[in-house]
Order: structure tokens, then C-alpha cells, then sequence
């Protein structure tokens, strides 16, 4: 009898490891990990809480690893070309049950291996079929298992929005991706996809947000509905599209869906398809690095998407990051003297971040600030020390322009991508 | 000016005792350390500190007249961290805060203050990393378990993270370097110690897993392999992010 039981496991264990192995790597080029943003906190003694974003572990590629970030099933009816998952790939499918993904969920939770769960799938007969068994998962975490973990669910293109209701209820994040930035791209690699089907969710998802939060504010009892608000994800150069109509794509769902965050996946070449980059082309990480720090301008800084990226520079300067970028082609705005200048304008000085910004401007009250205090505070000064004055004598007195002043800071920093940049012969 | 040298406990009323010490002998150049009162250093200008609990309630109180709520919190757990050599910012901190006739908390200009507000950063780090890195594997009763060897003595400002998440399982989180742990017992957590004296090592925690322990660790290995892109591998990021001495208590990387 024992024996038959061993056996009965082992089996089981190489089938959920098999599964797991197929549908986790099937949902890791969706790059969102994020677990912060909820506050869904532990009540009754129950397991978990969401509050604090935790990366629990880091890939090898260095990504955060915070989430048990598996497919339902990779079965689908679609047949988008960027996608591993697609109809016509001939790879070997499977599928969850419910229960499966609960125990494993709970399992590793228990574990401190992760904050909670992010659950894709494949679509499978249609929408709401498919958004039926998300919500499924979610619901039983919840409400059997008195799990406060934190939940980030797919919204499926064209779910209904009862569907969509009921996902709000019991998750923290729904996210359904835009896939490409513009329509057309859309169009050209995922024709069975359509964009009105992808905002439609995310349309219904935004009003009751809103709806419930005005709730909140009034009873303190209402319940918690995606606390944690709404994403999206673009895949970068697998269609033409510029810097600036990514960018600007993106400000206008931040603008318009109001969503917490837009995910920038650098195109990972899995298939050979005509309408694709190369199966060797190399991953646009350079690309996407620079599209990240252009969003945090746009959402922490205060730069305007068009100061950012417009008809007249189409794309990010591959070599530096945009604050400098922006600096060096409006050298007029400068130099900024650190003990007078607003925090909006002290934001603007490439070299000087979020925290050192703030406390410059809270050190400043004490008594007058010189190079050491800003460096001792965290400001990168070779690069600030060409934008700002300070109580000093020392300071940068020559007449240099924009393109001077990057050939300066490019010669003296050691660029993480160096290895990608350096063309340039050695001579002597 | 003569520099006196102050020998306390390391604990922090024995930090708040140095305080008053400083004040009443109106002292101006310090060293503060902690550790044993040596003889040889009778021939030197020493004074030893004895903890008061009286004075140190004093110090205490006047501090907070000063300092924020939340400021003496950053203060205390920058102390609990035990990091060497910093006792003399600590002390050079309070000092500052009591001498300026205004709260000196965001003057990043000090050198006090901006070095408190770095041991901070260090700590909170610390702290982080570990709520992030404890790997609880199962016992055989059902109870989690969880061996950590922290920089800093973080174990303490660990405990409300764990009680109110985990609420609901028994665990316990120990600390090799300094040999103590928390047990919560579903109801109170407990500072506890274990014997792992060399006949009851760690293979004796390890026999008593329970059985469904190794088949999750090994999905979890599993999951880790899984979810890496191979075209996107950057070593130096993942080392940044994990260093390598925390390898050994994480299950994906043993």
C-alpha cells in the first residue's frame, strides 16, 4: 500500500513539474513583477498580506523574481507572430487545473519564495471562458483559503464585464497588454487581435476603480477593488515604431486609463516569421533601459512626454540617459544654483535624483551647501557639476555646449553598455 | 583639548548613559566604544560608563523633546545593528541634536546626520533583503524554519513583517552569526535559542522535514530555471541583486 502511494506522488510531482516548467516558461516575457501598490492587509489570522513590493529572488538576467508568474494553460486560439504560445507553434501544450495552481500558490507562499500570484493564460474557446477560470483561481484563494497575498490577473481582450467586475473584487492588479504601441503594429503581427477589444476591459476597469475608491473614501467597509490598479505591457522593436510613438502611446493610457504602470518588453526573438526581426537579432536591451528611464521622467520628474521625445528627435540618444539628454539640448535652463532653485527645477539637473533632490532642498535650510555636502548626500557630480552652482568658488567657467559637455561625461564614466558602443579603433 | 575616552556596554541605554556622562563632566573631544574595562587603560583619561536606567530615561526624554518620534526609531535601530566603529557618530548625532536650538533631523549638511541617515539606509536594507531571502523549509510538526546570517543584527525589526503575514503557520527565524532566534508560536513571537552543538548539526533539522518539503523545493528550483531568458543573461545584475554570500541559505541557488 505504501509503496503504491510513493508512487502515486512521484508521478503526480513529475507531472506538476513538467506543467510548471511549460507554463512558467511561457509567462516570462511578461515582464511585470510588480507586487507593490496594495494594501490589502492579513485579517482573521488568515495568510498574507500585500503592501510592500518584495523581490524575493532575481533570475539570472537579473529580473525580479516576486510572483509565482505561470500560464493557466498555453493552448491558444490565436496566432499572434511574436508569440511562443501561438496557435501554429508546434510545442508542447498544457494546462493547470485550478486546484493545482491554488496548492502551488499557497505552497511557495508559505515558503517566503513569494508575494503572491500572477496569472496569465492562453485563450482558450473564448474571452470570458478564458477569464472565467482566472477569476476562478482567484476567488478560491480568497475566499477558501483566506489567502491576502497579493493577485495580479490578466484581463482577456473582450471579457465581459460582469467578468471583469468580479476579478476586481478579488485581485490586487489586472493588466491586459497592448502588445505593440501603435494599431497598425497591432494589426501586422496579431490579426486576430483587435485594440478596442483590449481597451474595453481596461475602459470598465478604470470607472469602477474610480467608483469604488469614491466608496472607500465614504465606508470604510466597502471592499477592496484592484487596489493595486491597472498595467499594461509594449513589446519593443519587433515592429518599426519610434521612441516617440512608444512614449507617447504610453502617456496617453497614463493620461487616459490612468494606470499605474506600462511595462516595456524588449522583443526576445523565440520564432522565424517574415514579418519579424531576425531569430538573431539581439535583444534592444540598451533600448528598453532608456524607454524606462524616459517613463519615470514622465511620471516622478515632471518632463512633459514632448520635451522628452518629438518630430525633431524621433528617438532616445542611445549613449546617455534622457534627463542629460534633455539637459545638453536646453543649456539655457542653467546652471541651477542648488540653494535657491526650486525642487521642480533641482529634479531637472542630470546627477541629482528623487532622494538627493529632497534633501538638498531640506539641507538647505540649515546653512548654505558646497560640493562635498551634495556629494556626501548622493549626487553623481560628474555629472551635476556641469548644470548647477553651489557655495563655491569652484565651477564649471567655461562656455561648453551641450555636445562638449556629453563628450566630457562620456569619456569619464564607465558606460554598463560599453561593450555594446565600443566601435572605435585603439590607434596607439 | 584632551580627548577623553568613554568605555559603555553596547547597549542603548548604555549609548543614552554616555550622554549623560558627557553632559555632567561637560566633556568636549570623545571616543566612544563599546567593550571590556581593560586596566591598562587606567594610565589614559577613561571613564567607564555604567548604565543607568535613571539617566538613561533622561537622555532619553530630552531627546525627544529634539527629535522626532520616528528620528529616535532610526537612531535606535542604526545602534541595535551592532555595526563597528560607528558608536562616535551615534553619540556625535545626539550630541548635535541637543546642542541646536532646532530640530537637526534633515540637515544633511552634518556630517552626524547624513552618516545616520547612510547606517539607516544600511540597516533598512538589511532588513529588506532578509524578508525578502528567508527560505522557510517544513518540519515534520508543521512549524516553518528559517537559518539567516545577516550583516547587521536585523533579527528584531523583523518581527512585525513575519507576525502579521505569516499569522496563521508557526515559524521560526534564527540567526547563525548571533546565535538566537524568533519563534512565533501562532499567538506571540519569542526571542529562543537552539543547541547546535557538534553531534545535533543542522542534518538534524534536516531529518526532520516533512515530506512534502523537498518535492516544493525542487518545483521551486524548477520555477527559477524556468523563468530565466537566456538571450537576456547579465551576471554582474543578478550578483548585484543577490550577492553571493546569501547564496547558501537560498534554496534556487544551493
Amino acid at each position: 500500500m505504501l509503496i503504491i502511494l510513493v508512487f502515486l506522488i512521484g508521478m503526480n510531482e513529475e507531472r506538476i513539474t513538467e506543467k510548471l516548467n511549460i507554463l512558467a516558461d511561457a509567462a516570462k516575457y511578461d515582464v511585470s513583477c510588480a507586487s507593490s501598490g496594495s494594501k490589502r492587509k492579513n485579517e482573521n489570522k488568515g495568510l498574507g498580506n500585500a503592501s510592500n513590493g518584495i523581490c524575493h529572488s532575481y533570475t539570472e538576467d537579473g529580473r525580479c523574481v516576486s510572483l509565482l508568474k505561470i500560464l493557466l494553460t498555453n493552448h491558444c486560439i490565436f496566432d499572434c507572430a511574436y508569440c511562443v504560445s501561438r496557435k501554429n507553434n508546434d510545442i508542447k501544450r498544457a494546462a493547470f487545473t485550478v486546484q493545482e495552481v491554488v496548492d502551488l500558490t499557497i505552497n511557495f507562499y508559505r515558503r517566503n519564495y513569494i508575494e503572491g500570484l500572477f496569472l496569465s493564460s492562453g485563450i482558450f474557446k473564448d474571452a470570458d471562458y478564458t477569464m472565467e477560470r482566472l477569476v476562478r483561481v482567484a476567488k478560491k484563494l480568497r475566499t477558501e483559503h483566506n489567502f491576502n497575498g497579493y493577485i495580479h490577473l490578466k484581463s482577456i481582450p473582450g471579457a465581459s464585464d460582469e467578468l471583469m467586475n468580479e476579478a476586481g473584487l478579488y485581485a490586487d492588479r489586472l493588466s491586459v497588454n497592448l502588445e505593440m504601441p501603435t494599431e497598425a503594429g497591432l494589426k501586422l503581427l496579431a490579426p486576430d487581435k483587435n485594440q478596442q477589444d483590449m481597451i474595453k476591459p481596461m475602459g470598465y476597469l478604470k470607472n469602477a476603480i474610480i467608483k469604488h475608491t469614491e466608496e472607500k473614501k465614504l465606508f470604510k467597509k466597502a471592499p477592496l477593488f484592484a487596489p493595486a490598479g491597472q498595467s499594461t505591457q509594449m513589446i519593443i522593436g519587433a515592429t518599426p515604431e519610434n521612441d516617440s510613438e512608444v512614449l507617447h502611446s504610453a502617456n496617453y493610457f497614463y493620461k487616459n486609463f490612468k494606470l499605474k504602470r506600462v511595462y516595456y518588453s524588449g522583443y526576445v526573438p523565440v520564432l522565424a516569421d517574415s514579418r519579424l526581426p531576425a531569430l538573431n537579432t539581439a535583444v534592444p536591451m540598451v533600448r528598453e533601459n532608456r524607454l524606462y528611464q524616459a517613463d519615470w521622467l514622465m511620471r516622478f520628474y515632471g518632463f512633459k512626454v514632448n520635451e522628452i521625445v518629438n518630430t525633431a528627435q524621433p528617438h532616445l540618444d542611445l549613449d546617455i540617459d534622457p534627463k542629460l539628454g534633455w539637459a545638453i539640448r536646453n543649456m539655457q535652463a542653467f546652471p541651477v544654483d542648488v540653494n535657491k532653485a526650486d525642487l521642480q527645477m533641482i529634479l531637472r539637473v542630470p546627477g541629482i535624483g528623487l532622494l538627493s533632490a529632497q534633501k538638498i532642498v531640506s539641507a538647505r535650510r540649515f546653512g548654505k551647501l558646497n560640493w562635498d555636502h551634495m556629494k556626501k548626500m548622493g549626487v553623481s557630480l560628474n555629472r551635476a557639476k556641469y548644470f548647477v552652482t553651489c557655495n563655491s568658488n569652484e565651477f564649471e567657467r567655461r562656455d561648453l555646449t551641450g555636445s562638449n559637455i556629453k563628450q566630457f561625461i562620456l569619456a569619464t564614466s564607465q558606460s554598463k553598455y560599453l561593450k555594446n558602443t565600443q566601435t572605435q579603433l585603439n590607434l596607439f | 583639548m584632551a580627548t577623553t575616552t568613554l568605555i559603555y556596554d553596547g547597549t542603548f541605554e548604555g549609548l543614552l548613559s554616555a550622554v549623560f556622562e558627557v553632559y555632567t563632566h561637560r566633556l568636549q573631544t570623545v571616543n566612544l566604544h563599546a567593550g571590556e574595562w581593560l586596566t591598562s587603560a587606567l594610565f589614559e583619561d577613561v571613564i567607564k560608563v555604567v548604565t543607568d536606567e535613571t539617566r538613561a530615561a533622561r537622555v532619553l526624554k530630552g531627546l525627544k523633546e529634539r527629535v522626532s518620534h520616528i528620528g529616535v526609531q532610526r537612531l535606535y535601530a542604526a545602534h541595535l545593528a551592532g555595526m563597528v566603529g560607528e558608536d562616535l557618530n551615534l553619540l556625535g548625532y545626539i550630541r548635535y541634536a541637543f546642542d541646536s536650538p532646532m530640530n537637526i533631523e534633515e540637515d544633511y549638511g552634518n556630517r552626524y546626520v547624513v552618516r545616520v541617515s547612510e547606517l539607516v539606509r544600511m540597516v533598512r536594507r538589511e532588513k529588506h533583503r532578509m524578508e525578502a531571502f528567508v527560505r522557510f523549509q517544513q518540519l515534520t510538526d508543521g512549524t516553518f524554519y528559517a537559518a539567516i546570517e545577516p550583516d547587521f543584527n536585523v533579527l528584531p525589526l523583523l518581527i512585525r513583517h513575519f507576525k502579521s503575514r505569516y499569522a496563521d503557520q508557526k515559524w521560526i527565524i534564527y540567526d547563525i552569526k548571533r546565535k538566537y532566534g524568533l519563534f512565533y508560536d501562532l499567538h506571540d513571537v519569542q526571542f529562543i535559542n537552539l543547541d547546535f552543538s557538534d553531534d545535533n548539526k543542522a542534518a538534524n533539522v534536516m531529518a526532520s522535514f516533512s515530506e512534502e518539503e523537498g518535492i516544493y523545493q525542487q518545483l521551486w528550483k524548477n520555477y527559477f530555471n524556468s523563468v530565466n531568458i537566456a538571450s537576456r543573461k547579465n551576471t554582474k545584475l543578478h550578483v548585484r541583486h543577490m550577492p553571493k554570500r546569501y547564496w547558501k541559505h537560498l534554496t534556487e541557488k544551493i
